[in-house]
């Protein structure tokens, strides 16, 4: 573990050396991204010239909303900086055979195909996550109790562990299709289910469609459940939110490491 | 002038066209050979209209409101349906980026000693692009559009059908164009992926695709008198999202709409204008070494 966390270091120092070199480019990305997240809060907040709140009686009002927008920012962030970038390398080493130069390294393929590269740019929309998420509680009806802060980063940790499930799965896809140039566009649709309260899937097909995400795909428990914990009164149900997504992210885990090796196994060098 | 002469002449056209269809039909092979990953990303395109049906139905739910900035919850579902249809036509996924990637690692120069004119080379790739991606994606737009047919208003007339393909037809060109020579950006800077995201940031936020124009009506821009929509209609994005769906929501009509038209050819021609000078000046400080 230890030597992992060795290597893990080591990654990350030399991802971040090369993110200096080229400093302009950095901060460029930096901006670009923090654009993007602009435009989506300026899209919340034309939103709410329009409604009180979005679903009647959700409890998501504005405070409360921006309080899970910035949840999702930070989960996102942390995922986009860590695993993503080495994803997104994998759907190419795998069509062009240089996957085959991991797999015969001696360290475990998934850590070593999942977190190798790092964009630390993608850091910067976190950083404003919880700057959002400070203004926004400070607003909050209700102050999010002492257990709510202390749980916090337990539930958001449990998210980016859901997430970092889904990007191995999707790793996976890549190995057995050949190539899977959709993958970034179908983590980004995907995930796209994460970024608004579990409560606007109502009706005759939002209702399945919540469950599907909810209970097959744990995607909606991602924000959802933190963001539910520090923006909603903390109640005794706040408690089985907090359970659940502590299963989810365990079980992710385990099935994604599952379906990875199963992946791996079938894998059929490209390379001369 | 020699028979020979004459004949090699009114042959160039042909040839010309020979040419076009050996381009599109390789890169229709091409297209199709990792078809599994089409499919796939055909389909995924799909998912955020949901959210977005479900975001506004919430939104409408929680306020007396029954319309914003003119629509309905319907025309607002109607409405993102339709800027799908229209960003199948002017969205040019790694076009930029192919482009600049091009230049840098060297690639580009086979264009320059080859008699194929590289724009048109990307234009007919681009063509092939877009029809593998109508046949695939033919079922599933028919599919979710039958099933999402509640939400749509009466057909409109066949002279708003036919704006409404012409509306397609340039938004697809003007969004080629606008790409292209964005990626002609290489010439002069070793990277462009940032310049090309915060473009793709500004037309996402500026054509519509991320919600009507109009619902920016009431958002004062700073000068008196003019809203933040007045603004983003002096741009060209808006044809590349907005403008077809509004067309056919009935949203742009009569003299307005054949003006609209003009506009968006005229920027059309500015753009295609843009990307040959572009080219041009971006060749003439090119410099390859190495094989």
């Amino acid at each position: 573990m230890i030597r992992y966390l060795a290597i893990f270091g080591t990654f990350a120092r030399a991802c971040l050396v090369r993110d200096m070199t080229f400093r302009a480019n950095f901060i460029l990305e930096c901006v670009t991204s923090l654009g993007w997240m602009s435009m989506n809060l300026a899209f919340y907040l034309l939103v709410f010239t329009f409604t009180p709140e979005i679903g009647r009686g959700t409890g998501w009002s504005k405070e409360p909303f921006f309080a899970f927008v910035a949840t999702g920012l930070i989960i996102n962030s942390i995922v986009q900086a860590f695993f993503m970038p080495s994803a997104e390398e994998l759907t190419e080493m795998v069509r062009t055979g240089g996957l085959d130069a991991v797999l015969v390294q001696p360290l475990d393929a998934q850590f070593l195909l999942s977190m190798h590269r790092f964009d630390f740019s993608a850091l910067a929309n976190g950083a404003v996550g919880v700057g959002l998420l400070a203004w926004a509680t400070s607003r909050l009806d209700h102050a999010p109790p002492p257990v709510a802060w202390l749980l916090y980063p337990l539930v958001v940790l449990c998210g980016v562990a859901i997430l970092y499930g889904l990007v191995i799965m999707l790793a996976a896809a890549t190995i057995h299709m050949g190539r899977n140039q959709s993958l970034y566009d179908f983590w980004f649709y995907l995930t796209n289910f994460s970024r608004y309260p579990a409560e606007i899937y109502s009706g005759p097909w939002g209702g399945p469609l919540r469950m599907l995400c909810t209970f097959v795909i744990p995607i909606l428990l991602v924000v959802n459940v933190p963001a539910r914990v520090i923006a909603q009164p903390f109640t005794g149900q706040s408690w089985g939110g907090v359970v659940a997504v502590v299963v989810a992210a365990a079980a992710s885990l385990v099935v994604s490491r599952l379906v990875f090796q199963r992946a791996l196994a079938r894998y059929r060098s490209a390379s001369s | 002038m020699s028979a020979a002469g004459e004949a090699v002449r009114s042959a160039a056209p042909l040839q010309g066209l020979r040419t076009w269809w050996t381009m599109l039909s390789i890169c229709l092979e091409e297209r199709l050979v990792y078809r599994g990953d089409f499919a796939l990303g055909t389909l995924m395109r799909f998912l955020p209209i949901v959210t977005q049906v479900f975001l506004w139905t919430a939104v409408f739910a929680a306020t007396s409101r029954t319309d914003i900035s003119g629509y309905t919850r319907n025309d607002i579902v109607a409405y993102y349906l339709l800027t799908m249809l229209t960003r199948a036509f002017s969205s040019m996924p790694g076009l930029a980026g192919g482009i600049a990637r091009s230049i840098r690692d060297g690639s580009v120069k086979k264009f320059l000693v080859q008699p194929v004119n590289y724009v048109s080379f990307l234009l007919a790739a681009r063509v092939a692009h877009k029809l593998v991606y109508y046949a695939v994606a033919l079922v599933p737009f028919a599919g979710v559009f039958f099933f999402c047919r509640g939400y749509f208003p009466e057909p409109p007339d066949a002279v708003t059908v036919a704006a409404f393909v012409v509306a397609l037809v340039l938004s697809f060109l003007l969004g080629f164009f606008m790409e292209a020579t964005l990626g002609m950006l290489g010439f002069w800077f070793m990277e462009v992926s940032s310049i090309v995201f915060g473009y793709m940031l500004v037309q996402y936020l500026l054509s519509g695709h991320m919600f009507p124009i109009d619902l920016l009506a009431g958002v004062p821009s700073g000068v008196a008198g003019v809203s933040l929509a007045d603004v983003v209609r002096w741009l060209p994005f808006e044809y590349t999202a907005y403008f077809p769906a509004a067309v056919w929501l009935g949203k742009v009509r009569g003299t307005q709409l054949v003006w609209s038209l003009a506009i968006e050819a005229g920027w059309v021609v500015a753009m295609a204008v843009a990307c040959r000078v572009a080219w041009r000046r971006g060749v003439r400080r090119y410099s390859a070494f190495g094989g």
